[in-house]
């Protein structure tokens, strides 16, 4: 194989690649923040009492989980308008990416509850709290400490989904990459520092979530 | 009426339709069967390799899993041609959803292998098991029915990231139903029609894999 | 004589097809120390958790301080309070867990703390007072900012007990507060239990320990099968039972 590597033409657009990485991290944030409320309420309806509730929350989770994300990103950005829902590309993408974490950390709050003591909400309600706030003051916060790690995991694999918001033409990373490789034909160079930019972003991101969790965790 | 006239015109793409549908299950179970050969070798590599292979083995491992996997398509896809392997697209998004498989595979095969507690090597050992035999009979049968679940998992997120393959134009079944939303303008109806194949695909997935869950547990 | 603090009547309890109270009547003043005694399924921590509604019954009437627990008459049929209400009354009775369930993620002072702030909204300064003295009260005012999990059981016991008794309930409920402890951890919580029953604490105990039920005990209660089964002060229940299933519980229990 001869093929000259030369990494000019990558760095002179490394600012866009940064600029787009930076694009990646805040939609992956903004997209499990709100994933985080739906996946709590679903993770409740799928425990709850009611039938009805429960089957909604479980269609919900396996509708999801069982579809490519691809087929949901261009759904809700190509289809919805139909509906006279029209949303911006990068709302779009939010909305899509929340919804669907929201799946999948509904799976995660949902173990977690289940594997809480009973006795923990029996002591709240004790105290005379209600079950609102049994579950504000003192289920919810323990399960979440609980599910850190899962939850920074989810996080990772978010970020590295947001790579597809380039299919609806987003200014991320992946984006930008398509454009250079495209523009200046370094193919090797273009591919193997963006996916290595995607790689270390992810070290990085586990590193910090890592020491998240060890500043947050239960003494004892 | 649109749905009727929906499934009239999926009913008279038949024919391209079911040949999409029937690339992306070939293309999914290459790269499953693929893959997890593959990941076998690492995952053995990674729990009994020497350090310098196993160091090898690691950085494969991490860089592939720290890299979207939309990335690693088009890296592989562009990547190919420039460095004279001519592969087809089709071929170079197999090549890439295999490499993707292999390291969760790999991952999935060293947790399950380091699950397995050290005194079942041990008794095999005291009863005069060699290597590979304490190997084949006691750590393998055990390691295959933790992986069973989670490989499952694995199986179902390459179906869905099969669907990616659509972005460098492989016909499988998103692109197309893309093309046949390209004529009649049926976005909606024919993105969630195709939603709802890959749902069905992925469900029909995960009850096979618990029913062999079940046909293979060890009775306690 | 004032209103009892604790008056229950004709309480029936079902899991499912099982009946597990048939009819307990059970009336304590204040002050009165009872211990609930009798072998596992006899139904005793399911009556004890009937008093806070941790558990509903079905028929029958638990009064705290007067006050019917969980439920009200409306056109002579019974009607759930609202769950508002009944925190409320929960509050209105003080209970400890075989399991101690303290918050795991707060610190001693800050367990005794969430009801005082929570329930009876007390300024945060005057619950951690109220807090402190509660945990000096109980040995563990030097370990206030330890977390349960750095904490022995009888340790996390002893902070269960502030946490509950710090809400100056009417009626404090002991659900075997040292089964699940170490054999030298136990002694430490029975005397911080005899310490508040000497203060007139008005109390009801779940116990494995007839020793202990003897020595605080104003009455014990035998319970067989979801009834009592004899009743009466612990000198004549321990030493002269009157039908042979005590006695033989007695025996087992090694009194």
């Amino acid at each position: 194989m001869d093929y000259d590597f030369n990494f000019a033409a990558v760095w002179r657009n490394f600012d866009l690649l940064l600029s787009g990485l930076g694009l990646g991290l805040v939609l992956a944030l903004v997209s499990i923040a709100i994933g985080c409320v739906i996946g709590l309420f679903t993770a409740f309806g799928m425990l709850s009492k009611h039938r009805l509730l429960r089957w909604a929350a479980h269609g919900y989770v396996s509708a999801i989980r069982n579809t490519p994300i691809l087929v949901l990103i261009l759904f809700t950005f190509f289809a919805l308008p139909q509906l006279g829902l029209r949303l911006g590309k990068i709302e779009s993408f939010i909305v899509t990416l929340a919804v669907y974490s929201g799946a999948y950390l509904t799976e995660v709050f949902r173990s977690g509850l289940v594997a809480l003591p009973p006795g923990l909400r029996e002591a709240g309600l004790t105290i005379g709290l209600t079950e609102l706030g049994t579950k504000v003051r003192i289920t919810i916060p323990i399960m979440f400490r609980n599910v850190l790690p899962a939850l920074g995991n989810n996080f990772i694999s978010l970020f590295k989904d947001t790579s597809l918001a380039a299919a609806i033409a987003v200014p991320e990373l992946t984006f930008h990459a398509r454009k250079i490789n495209v523009e200046t034909f370094r193919v090797i160079e273009t591919w193997l520092v963006a996916s290595l930019m995607y790689v270390f972003a992810c070290a990085i991101i586990a590193a910090l979530l890592r020491r998240v969790e060890r500043h947050l965790a239960i003494p004892g | 009426m649109e749905i009727a006239q929906a499934l009239e015109v999926i009913w008279a793409a038949r024919w391209a339709l079911l040949a999409g549908l029937g690339n992306t299950i070939l293309i999914s179970v290459l790269s499953i069967l693929m893959g997890t050969a593959l990941g076998l070798v690492v995952g053995l590599i990674l729990t009994y390799g020497n350090p310098v292979l196993r160091f090898v083995v690691r950085l494969y491992s991490d860089f592939l899993r720290g890299t979207p996997v939309f990335v690693l398509i088009l890296a592989c896809f562009y990547i190919l041609s420039v460095v004279d392997i001519q592969l087809s697209a089709y071929e170079a998004g197999i090549f890439a959803l295999t490499l993707f498989c292999s390291s969760h595979v790999g991952e999935i095969v060293l947790g399950a292998l380091k699950a397995i507690p050290k005194g079942q090597t041990e008794a095999a050992k005291s009863v005069g098991l060699t290597f590979f035999g304490t190997f084949f009979s006691v750590l393998l049968p055990q390691a295959l029915r933790m992986i069973l679940p989670t490989w499952v998992t694995t199986a179902t997120e390459i179906v869905k990231a099969s669907t990616l393959l659509s972005v460098i134009g492989v016909v499988e079944l998103l692109l197309g139903v893309q093309q046949v939303i390209a004529r009649t303008f049926l976005s909606l109806e024919l993105y969630f029609f195709a939603g709802f194949v890959f749902f069905l695909l992925n469900f029909a997935i995960e009850k096979a894999g618990r029913f062999v869950e079940r046909k293979v547990a060890i009775p306690s | 004589m004032s209103v009892p603090v604790l008056e229950i009547t004709n309480l029936h309890k079902r899991f499912g097809d099982v009946e597990v109270l048939k009819g307990i009547d059970l009336t304590m003043q204040r002050g009165d120390v009872v211990s609930l005694i009798g072998s596992s399924g006899s139904g005793k921590t399911t009556l004890l958790r009937c008093v806070n509604l941790l558990e509903d019954y079905e028929e029958g009437i638990v009064a705290v301080a007067g006050e019917q627990i969980g439920y009200r008459q409306q056109n002579g049929r019974r009607v759930r309070l609202r769950e508002r209400e009944i925190a409320r009354q929960r509050a209105m009775t003080g209970m400890t867990f075989q399991h101690f369930n303290l918050f795991p993620h707060m610190s001693a002072i800050r367990n005794v703390m969430l009801g005082l702030v929570r329930t009876r909204k007390m300024p945060k300064d005057e619950a951690y007072a109220t807090a402190e003295t509660w945990l000096d009260r109980v040995g563990m005012k030097d370990r206030k900012d330890h977390f349960p999990g750095q904490l022995s059981g009888g340790q996390q016991q002893r902070v269960a007990i502030a946490r509950a008794i710090a809400m100056n309930p009417e009626l404090m409920l002991f659900d075997e507060v040292t089964s699940a402890l170490d054999p030298e951890l136990v002694s430490e919580v029975l005397a911080v239990v005899k310490g508040l029953a000497a203060d007139g604490m008005t109390m009801l105990l779940v116990t494995h320990e007839m020793q202990f039920a003897h020595d605080v005990s104003d009455r014990v209660v035998f319970m067989q099968d979801g009834r009592i089964g004899e009743e009466g002060p612990p000198d004549t229940l321990f030493h002269n039972p009157k039908s042979e299933r005590l006695a033989a519980f007695l025996k087992s229990s090694k009194f």
